[in-house]
C-alpha cells in the first residue's frame, strides 16, 4: 500500500530539507527575538512618538498573510533600481536572505507584542518596591521587568517557535529546498502524494515534539516558583 | 500606479475569492470544531481518543504540507476510486479542495475553542435541565450551546483572522485568489512590489473591519453580562 522504497530512497533528502529548515527556524528565531525585545520595551512606553510606530509595525505585520510579506521581499524589492544598484542586491537576490528577513521581521512583531503583554502584566509592587529602593529606569528594566516578562511569555514563546518552525514551510514557494520543497519534489517525481507529504508530516511532528519538549524543560526551570509543591494536589 | 488601476478590478474579483474561500472554510470548521469539541466533552473513550488525535496531529504540522497532501491525496484517491468503478477522469475543484482543507484544518483549532467554551458554563445548568426531564441534545441546544457562544467569540475571532491569511496559501495549489492575481499581473506589469503591496493592504483591510465587526458582536452577545469593577 504504502512504497516504502521511494521514502526510503529520499530520505536523504529529506534530512538535508530538515537541515535547512532548522538553520531558518534558529537564524530567524535569534534575529527576531532580539528586534522584539527593545521593540517590546517601546512599545509598552508612555511616549506616544515610541509606541505608535512600533503598534503600526505589529499590526500590519500580523494582519496580511507572511506569504504575501515574502513575496513582497523576494519578488517585490527587485522593482526598484535603487535595490538592484545597492551593494546588498547579491543578497536580497537570495531566496535564503529573503525568506530571513520576511520571517524575522514576522516573528518579531509577534513576539513584540506578546512580550509587550507580558510587560504590562507586571504586578504594580514589583516596580514600586524597585523604586523604593532606589533602581532607576534602566536598571528597573534590565533586574525587574524583563526578567519577569521574560518568564511570563514562556509558554507563549514556545507556541510561536513552533508556528514560525511550520511557517518555513512557506519557504518552499520561493525555491528554498526545506522540508516541504523536497515532499514537493518527491511527489512531482513520483505522484505519491501520501509516501511524499507523510514523510514531511512527520518530521514536522517530530520537530514540533522536541520544541514542545524543550520548553516544557525550560519551563519547569525558570518557572519552578509557579510550579505547585511535590505532594499538594 | 497606473497600472494598479487598470489591475484594481482583477485584484478585488480575487479578493471575492479569497473572502469565500475563508467564509465557507469557516463554516465547514465551525462543523469540525463542534463535532470536536463534543467528541472531547463526551463520555466515549473511543470519541475523545479520535477528538484527541485530531487535534493534536492537525496541530502538529503546517498548515501547507496539510493541504497539499489533501489535495494531491484527495485527488489520488479519487483517481483510484474513478479507475475502479470506470468513470472519466475527475478533477477535483480547487476552490471545494481549498475550502474543506482549511476547514477540516481550522476545525482543529476551534475545537479547542469550543471545548474551552463549553466548559466555560457552570456545570450546574446542564444539570438543571437533565433534572428537568430535557434529553441530552435538547440541555444542547436550548442551554449550553447559546451561552457557549459568548465564551467562544474572542477565540473565533482569532481563528477567523488567521484563517483569512492562512487561504493565502490556497493559490499554491492552483485557487485563483488575490495573491494568485497579484502574480498574474505582475507577471505582465513587471511590478511585483506594487501588486504584493496592494494585496497585502486588501488583506490588512479584511483584517480591520473583521476586529471591528467581531467587537460589536462580542458586545451584542454580552449584553447584560456584568463584568466586574476593577
Amino acid at each position: 500500500m504504502i512504497d516504502l522504497q521511494i521514502i526510503q530512497d529520499n530520505l536523504p533528502a529529506f534530512l538535508d530539507g530538515a537541515r535547512v529548515t532548522i538553520l531558518l527556524l534558529l537564524a530567524s528565531a535569534v534575529a527576531g527575538l532580539s528586534l522584539s525585545l527593545p521593540l517590546a520595551v517601546a512599545r509598552v512606553s508612555a511616549n506616544p512618538f515610541l509606541s505608535r510606530p512600533v503598534f503600526l509595525f505589529t499590526y500590519v505585520l500580523r494582519g496580511t498573510p507572511l506569504l504575501v510579506q515574502l513575496f513582497m521581499v523576494y519578488f517585490g524589492l527587485a522593482q526598484f533600481d535603487m535595490v538592484r544598484d545597492s551593494s546588498l542586491w547579491p543578497l536580497l537576490r537570495e531566496p535564503w536572505f529573503c525568506a530571513w528577513i520576511a520571517f524575522t521581521l514576522n516573528t518579531a512583531a509577534y513576539t513584540t507584542e506578546m512580550l509587550a503583554g507580558a510587560l504590562r502584566a507586571t504586578p504594580a509592587g514589583e516596580v514600586e518596591a524597585a523604586r523604593s529602593l532606589g533602581l532607576t529606569g534602566f536598571d528597573i528594566y534590565t533586574r525587574i521587568l524583563i526578567p519577569g516578562a521574560v518568564r511570563r511569555a514562556l509558554p507563549q514563546y514556545g507556541n510561536e517557535l513552533v508556528m514560525l518552525m511550520h511557517a518555513t514551510s512557506i519557504a518552499s514557494a520561493v525555491t528554498l529546498v526545506e522540508i516541504t520543497r523536497v515532499a514537493r519534489d518527491v511527489h512531482a517525481n513520483s505522484l505519491l502524494a501520501v509516501e511524499a507529504f507523510g514523510t514531511a508530516a512527520l518530521f514536522y511532528l517530530a520537530l514540533t515534539l522536541c520544541i514542545t519538549g524543550l520548553f516544557r524543560l525550560l519551563e519547569r526551570r525558570l518557572l519552578r516558583h509557579l510550579a505547585r509543591p511535590a505532594g499538594a494536589s | 500606479m497606473p497600472m494598479l488601476i487598470e489591475y484594481l478590478p482583477i485584484l478585488l474579483d480575487g479578493l471575492l475569492t479569497t473572502l469565500s474561500v475563508s467564509l465557507v472554510s469557516l463554516a465547514i470548521a465551525s462543523l469540525f470544531g463542534l463535532a470536536g469539541a463534543l467528541a472531547k466533552l463526551s463520555t466515549g473513550r473511543g470519541l475523545q481518543a479520535v477528538a484527541g488525535a485530531y487535534t493534536t496531529l492537525i496541530r502538529s504540522i503546517p498548515d501547507l504540507v496539510l493541504m497539499l497532501a489533501l489535495f494531491y491525496g484527495g485527488q489520488a484517491l479519487v483517481n483510484d476510486i474513478g479507475l475502479r468503478l470506470g468513470w472519466d477522469y475527475i478533477d477535483i475543484d480547487p476552490f471545494l479542495a481549498g475550502s474543506l482543507t482549511l476547514g477540516f484544518i481550522y476545525g482543529a483549532y476551534l475545537t479547542e475553542t469550543f471545548r474551552g467554551a463549553f466548559m466555560a458554563i457552570p456545570k450546574g445548568q446542564a444539570e438543571a435541565g437533565l433534572a428537568y426531564g430535557m434529553s441530552g441534545v435538547q440541555v444542547l441546544w436550548h442551554i449550553t450551546l447559546p451561552q457557549m457562544i459568548r465564551h467562544a467569540i474572542p477565540g473565533f475571532a482569532n481563528n477567523w483572522l488567521v484563517m483569512v491569511k492562512a487561504s493565502a496559501l490556497v493559490s499554491i495549489i492552483g485557487l485563483d485568489d488575490m495573491v494568485h492575481r497579484a502574480s498574474l499581473a505582475t507577471a505582465a506589469t513587471a511590478q511585483p512590489f506594487t501588486f504584493y503591496a496592494a494585496v497585502a493592504v486588501l488583506y490588512l483591510v479584511v483584517t480591520t473591519v473583521s476586529i471591528l465587526a467581531l467587537g460589536q458582536l462580542e458586545k451584542r452577545v454580552s449584553l447584560g453580562v456584568r463584568k466586574a469593577v476593577l
